[in-house]
């Protein structure tokens, strides 16, 4: 009883600030106080006449698309080399790999940007796709290698036995079959990349991506409500593609046969 | 000439030696069996016919070519895995067509080929159905006619019934076997079943931690194996302490018996032996019941009843071990109790020497 009523509090705590913001993003008022003033949709309209609004939306698109193709590629060689092959040093060249997702993102971001500046590289939006994808990669790697581990290996010997090539082989049994978690890892990926501040911060130049020009508007008090508007409508894509990205994991699941094992949402 | 011929075949992983010189010969439209014990290295061996993994040393012939550097795709074989590892993402027809997208045929053709295929292995009409969809018996049927759609000239098979129940086992041995004979190519199969190589092979390899130990007909093998190991692994064998001078043995608890050559699968040698008897070669005698056989007294130790048979464990006077001794319950045949007196007729020719 008294761990279910943690839970409660745990999840209010948790997303009530989440609730906040599409009340205030409906709010006629510019002062984010109670009590509400009235209903007016004003903020969102006011979203596509700020042209420095609609540019860090397109660089936040190209940045987290990119990062979401290599972070999936990259896990893709990962996750089936992981489940396919032993080799020496397996284990540490996984961990290795999967230690983004347990470091604070302030040193990876510090770190990378030493190295960038000390290498004289400009920074800009591919310095930031250069650190999300690091970023994604984990994610990407946990949610393709339950699709690999789930997958009988014999099904890929089956096609080469039946005279197929390797490659016709990947493309025909392997591919098809790891296509749900390929989508739930560019999906997943997209939205870590689409939202991350720290290292975006640190890393961008003079094109800022989405998190990091509404930072800079909080500083403007009249600009505020446009900011929970544009807050709003990313928070439901993001919830929309989450969900994608489990709809797809599940099915994937369903078509190998295997036994749902966990999974991020 | 043999469609498969080994020699000197050795395969290493690692440090684990897990084929340490496999010679092997195999005709033409033969079922030939792999069996034994978990670990022994049948899988391994399989896959080394068909392409899966390279040898260590030693050459792989099929038909008369030589394997080295032939990958498993251009190989003229076909597995039938043991999880049958059916496309999960593909329809029956799908699957058994699988094999042919690269043939020269026409669409027709094909799905002609693929019906034909899937009523050899009585499937016809199940094409249209989802491959997640069937039953377990149902995937291995499908597997079989996946892989006997490309006429391969030799059809590998792991363990392919061990996944099935008890009843389904035994309907897919007899239709294996059927289906082999019509469509005459070779079948090797692994398992680890004695029963079901002896039921289905026409010769049998009993294979021992990398080892062919036996390499025989089912008859044989039952009758003469040349080794403890391999009577032991097949069926069920009591082993009595013996000693062998000229062409007699004489056999502790049993007495004296003159023995020929073929009794000796291991060769003979006079000195100590151990002599084995299957059990359903001796046979216990009912009070005052005469017979014209060799005879020997014991005492029954255990008794253990199947329904149709009863299994006696008797211990022969005058030495310490005990022979088991199967019994068919016919109708009005008294069940001896543990304790009561037995008395064992036997046969020379029933006995087996080995060194
Ligand atoms: N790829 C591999 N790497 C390392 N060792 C292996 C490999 N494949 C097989 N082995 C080892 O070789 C030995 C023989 O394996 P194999 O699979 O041939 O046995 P098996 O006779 O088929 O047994 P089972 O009846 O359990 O299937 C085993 O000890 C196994 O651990
Ligand atoms: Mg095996």
């Amino acid at each position: 009883m008294t761990l279910r009523v943690y839970a409660i509090l745990y999840l209010v705590f948790l997303y009530a600030p989440i609730v906040l913001l599409p009340i205030f993003a409906f709010n006629d008022a510019t002062v984010i106080a109670f009590p509400l003033s009235g209903f007016t949709t004003e903020w969102f309209r006011a979203i596509p006449e700020t042209p420095a609004l609609i540019r860090s939306v397109q660089t936040s698109l190209v940045v987290a698309v990119s990062s979401a193709l290599l972070a999936t590629l990259l896990g893709l060689c990962t996750a089936r080399a992981g489940a396919r092959y032993a080799f020496p040093g397996k284990r540490p060249v996984t961990g290795f790999i999967m230690l983004p997702l347990v470091l604070p993102e302030i040193i990876v971001a510090v770190a990378l940007l030493v190295v960038l500046l000390a290498l004289g590289l400009p920074l800009g939006p591919w310095t930031v796709v250069l650190g999300h994808t690091l970023l994604c990669t984990p994610f990407a790697v946990a949610i393709l290698g339950s699709s690999f581990n789930n997958f009988d290996p014999a099904l890929e010997e089956a096609s080469y036995d039946l005279g197929e090539s390797r490659w016709a082989t990947f493309r025909l049994v392997t591919l098809p079959l790891v296509m749900p978690g390929i989508v739930s890892s560019l999906l997943i990926s997209f939205t870590i990349s689409l939202d991350e501040f720290i290292i975006a911060f640190f890393l961008t130049g003079t094109e800022p991506t989405l998190p990091v020009y509404l930072w800079g508007q909080l500083r403007f008090p009249q600009k505020i409500p446009v900011v929970m508007a544009l807050g709003t409508i990313l928070v439901a894509l993001s919830v929309l593609l989450l969900s994608v990205a489990e709809l797809f994991r599940r099915r994937g699941l369903a078509r190998t046969g295997a036994k749902d094992t966990g999974g991020f949402v | 000439m043999s469609i498969i011929s080994l020699s000197g075949v050795q395969k290493h992983f690692g440090d684990y030696h897990a084929l340490r010189g496999i010679d092997l010969e195999i005709a033409g439209g033969e079922f030939f069996s792999l069996l034994g014990p978990s670990g022994c290295g049948k899988t391994t061996l399989l896959r080394v016919i068909a392409g899966f993994e390279d040898v260590s040393e030693g050459t792989v012939l099929l038909s008369g070519r030589d394997m080295e550097g032939v990958p498993a795709n251009r190989r003229p074989t076909n597995m039938v895995f043991q999880s049958y590892a059916i496309f999960p993402h593909l329809s029956v027809a799908e699957n058994v067509g699988f094999g042919l997208r690269r043939a020269a045929m026409s669409r027709g053709e094909k799905a002609a080929a693929v019906e034909e295929a899937l009523g050899m292995v009585g499937l016809a009409g199940y094409g249209a159905r989802k491959a997640n969809a069937l039953s377990g018996g149902q995937r291995q049927r499908v597997a079989l006619a996946r892989a006997l759609i490309l006429k391969p000239k030799v059809l590998l098979l792991d363990e392919p019934l061990s996944a099935l129940d008890k009843k389904l086992r035994e309907q897919m041995q007899a239709e294996l076997r059927r289906l082999q004979r019509s469509v005459g190519i070779t079948f090797i199969l692994v398992t680890h079943d004695q029963e079901e190589a002896l039921i289905m092979s026409d010769r049998i390899a009993v294979m021992f931690e990398g080892r062919i130990a036996q390499l025989a007909d089912p008859q044989t093998l039952y009758r003469r194996p040349v080794s403890r190991q391999v009577a032991q692994f097949i069926g069920m064998m009591s082993f009595l302490p013996g000693r062998i001078a000229g062409a007699e043995v004489t056999v502790a608890g049993l007495g004296r018996a003159s023995v020929e050559d073929d009794q000796c699968p291991a060769g003979r040698a006079d000195g100590d032996v151990s002599v084995g008897i299957r059990p359903e070669l001796l046979s216990l005698l009912a009070p005052g019941e005469d017979t014209d056989r060799q005879l020997a007294h014991g005492a029954v130790t255990e008794r253990t009843y199947y329904g149709d048979m009863t299994y006696y464990d008797v211990a022969l006077d005058g030495t310490d071990a005990e022979v088991t001794i199967s019994m068919k319950n016919l109708p009005g045949r008294a069940v001896l109790e543990r304790g009561d007196a037995a008395r064992v007729a036997w046969d020379a020719r029933s006995l087996v020497i080995f060194p």
